[in-house]
């Protein structure tokens, strides 16, 4: 069933937009002691301009490691993938994407603002330019009025949005991110969802989102990309018709059980297969 | 009022004045067969016991409660003390110190430990009050140390050649105080502070070098370890055979003690900063120099404030052991083994109570410099608050 709505749901993509991220039969193998470890396999993949894509699927599944591949973080042993149109490491090189990590990763010696500083400090901006821009950037993740803190004055929510604010601050068009919030509570979730909806409704940016939460993927995606472990591999892709201004109430809405439903089965038929 | 109530320290010090106002206060004279002082005859010492009697009563029933009790305490304490030693040295009593005496010691004793304790507990949301309360406890307690060591010494007569008493030291520290800048200087200025920079730096510069070429990792570190295992006093007669006699050797011998601290440190150090921040610069492109200063010398400070403060001490002990093997004529280490060799105990004292002096402030200032410099590490935090 999986292939045929891939194939369904291939057809019914508008081909106006632009490609950021094409990806065409990736492979990844890591050499280890104990043999190869087939992290991902024949993944096929378009991530279209002003794009939220969410990677979901069991741990192990190799949703972490395809977005490292994205950012030139780890490289693919086989297939094709390109960035804008060049390779992964010309796009790193060109500082083509903000990448957010499963932890805020802020330095600690640096205050909040000059955590955020730090790539556009990194790409020789003016000391002006990057103040001002690190207010902006503090804005959009409503953490105007720390500047000054450090990082272990704030709580864990605010430090992943001060992260988030880091990675916005040098306004790359393409957003990774792995896991932002997995480690923060269902409350300050729901709300960092709803921010990073609005950023995404206001910006148009393109997002890659790894997640392992059903209704966060379904609730903040235009496409959720269904993946299954060993070898890594993408079993569904589904394509969602949510407005871009949606809030949290659409979650008790038909369309978004749903789709959600439709998640849970690829998820589940993608465990079936290694039992 | 129950006996577990009553101040136990004040009581100790009640009786104890008591019984020194009853045992005699000094031995007796070999020469003259006659007791060398009665405190019948020494006005001061007598009102000083008769205080402590009374003070010790009084607040073995009322306890000390108040940070004012404990300064009246130690006020006592304080007279007490001036007059323990007005007896031993205006009255003869040195070297003939009896069991009143002691008793009368003990006493005192008792009044600083109770003091002491008071302050030390002492909580003010009152910053000034607060800080001053933490100046006085170890200022007041060094004191107090100082002047058991003075009443022990000259009250049994010990020899000076065994432990001079630190009134002694400190009239000598004072009277040669150009012999001991002229020391200070050789020793410490130019010697330690030269070969401190040049050890610690140029380990720096070899530890990023190491870092940055795999093999030297497996060549220089062995080797380093080798360098710094050599015993201390066979390196310095050949650093003074190569150098000369004058601080170029003792710079050398520095340089050889502190470096390999500096380079396992800072080598370590390097390799502190986390995958997850590595990974971080290099979405921004980060180049080698970029990630170096803006990330893992920054993350390595800990680790480089740690081998600093380790070399602060290592340095002036090479540098005073190094100048037993040769100097001009001048230098601590110098003056140590000449006047040891003159039995002049007390100048060795002298210079010892420098290097103690100038080892804690350099210590001290690295110390500073560390809590300003990493202020973010999680051992400091407390204090930003």
């Amino acid at each position: 069933m999986t292939l045929k709505q891939v194939v369904n749901n291939v057809a019914e993509m508008p081909a106006s937009k632009k490609a950021v991220v094409d990806i065409k039969k990736l492979s990844l193998t890591f050499q280890t002691a104990d043999g190869p470890v087939y992290a991902l396999s024949d993944v096929d993949l378009t991530i279209e301009e002003g794009d939220f894509v969410s990677f979901i699927g069991p741990s192990g599944c190799g949703k972490t490691t395809l977005l490292r591949v994205i950012a030139d973080l780890e490289q693919a042993t086989g297939g094709e993938i390109s960035i804008n149109g060049v390779t992964p490491h010309e796009a790193r090189e060109k500082r083509a994407y903000g990448y957010v990590f499963q932890a805020p990763a802020l330095l600690p010696w640096r205050s909040i603002e000059r955590n955020v500083t730090l790539p556009l400090e990194i790409m020789e901006i003016s000391k002006e330019e990057r103040v001002k821009r690190a207010q902006e950037a503090l804005k959009l993740v409503e953490l105007n009025g720390f500047e000054k803190k450090f990082p272990w004055q704030l709580s864990g929510g605010m430090q992943q949005r001060a992260s988030i604010a880091r990675a916005l601050s040098f306004d790359a068009d393409l957003l990774l991110m792995d896991e932002p919030f997995g480690a923060l509570d269902e409350i300050v979730r729901d709300h960092l969802n709803e921010q990073l909806l609005k950023l995404w409704a206001r910006t148009n940016k393109t997002v890659a989102f790894v997640t392992h939460s059903i209704p966060e993927a379904v609730y903040l995606s235009s496409k959720i990309v269904v993946m299954s472990p060993r070898p890594g591999r993408i079993i569904d892709v589904i394509e969602t018709d949510f407005p871009k201004d949606r809030t949290l109430d659409i979650r008790e809405t038909p369309e978004f059980l749903e789709i959600a439903h439709r998640v849970r089965e690829g998820l589940r038929a993608g465990h079936s297969n290694d039992e | 009022m129950t006996w577990t109530k009553l101040d136990k320290f004040c009581l100790v010090a009640a009786i104890a004045a008591l019984l020194a106002l009853i045992f005699p206060l000094a031995g007796v004279d070999g020469d003259t067969g006659k007791q060398v002082a009665f405190v019948g005859d020494i006005p001061g010492l007598a009102v000083a016991m008769a205080l402590c009697v009374i003070a010790g009563s009084a607040f073995t029933w009322l306890g000390v409660g108040s940070v004012t009790a404990g300064m009246v305490i130690l006020a006592i304490a304080v007279f007490g003390c001036w007059q323990a030693i007005s007896v031993l040295y205006d009255y003869g009593v040195a070297g003939y110190a009896g069991p009143g005496f002691w008793l009368f010691i003990l006493s005192l004793w008792a009044f600083v430990w109770r003091g002491i304790d008071v302050i030390a507990n002492f909580h003010s949301l009152d910053r000034t009050k607060q800080h001053l309360a933490n100046f006085v406890v170890p200022v007041a307690f060094g004191v107090w140390l100082l002047f058991v060591w003075e009443v022990v010494v000259s009250g049994f007569g010990v020899p000076q050649v065994l432990l001079p008493p630190p009134s002694m030291i400190g009239e000598r520290f004072v009277n040669s105080t150009d012999i001991l800048a002229a020391d200070f200087h050789q020793t410490f200025v130019k010697a330690v502070l030269s070969g401190y920079v040049m050890g610690c730096g140029s380990a720096f510069i070899v530890a990023i070098a190491v870092d940055r070429v795999p093999f030297l990792k497996r060549g220089l570190l062995p080797l380093g370890n080798m360098v710094s295992a050599l015993p201390i006093i066979g390196v310095a007669p050949i650093m003074v055979m190569w150098f000369g006699f004058d601080w170029q050797s003792k710079a050398a011998v520095i340089v050889i003690m502190t470096f390999f601290p500096m380079l396992v440190n800072t080598v370590t150090g390097l390799n502190a900063a986390g995958k997850l921040e590595k990974d971080l610069m290099a979405t921004y492109a980060s180049g080698y120099w970029s990630t170096l200063f803006r990330l893992r010398l920054p993350a390595a400070m800990p680790f480089v404030f740690n081998a600093l403060k380790i070399n602060s001490t290592l340095a002036l002990i090479g540098a005073i052991v190094a100048e037993f093997f040769g100097t001009p004529i001048v230098g601590m280490g110098f003056r140590i083994s000449t006047e040891v060799g003159r039995m002049n105990i007390d100048m060795v004292w002298a210079e010892i109570a420098l290097a103690a002096l100038a080892g804690t402030a350099f210590y001290g200032a690295v110390a500073y410099i560390e809590r300003k410099a990493t202020s973010w590490h999680p051992s400091f935090r407390v204090r930003r608050h």
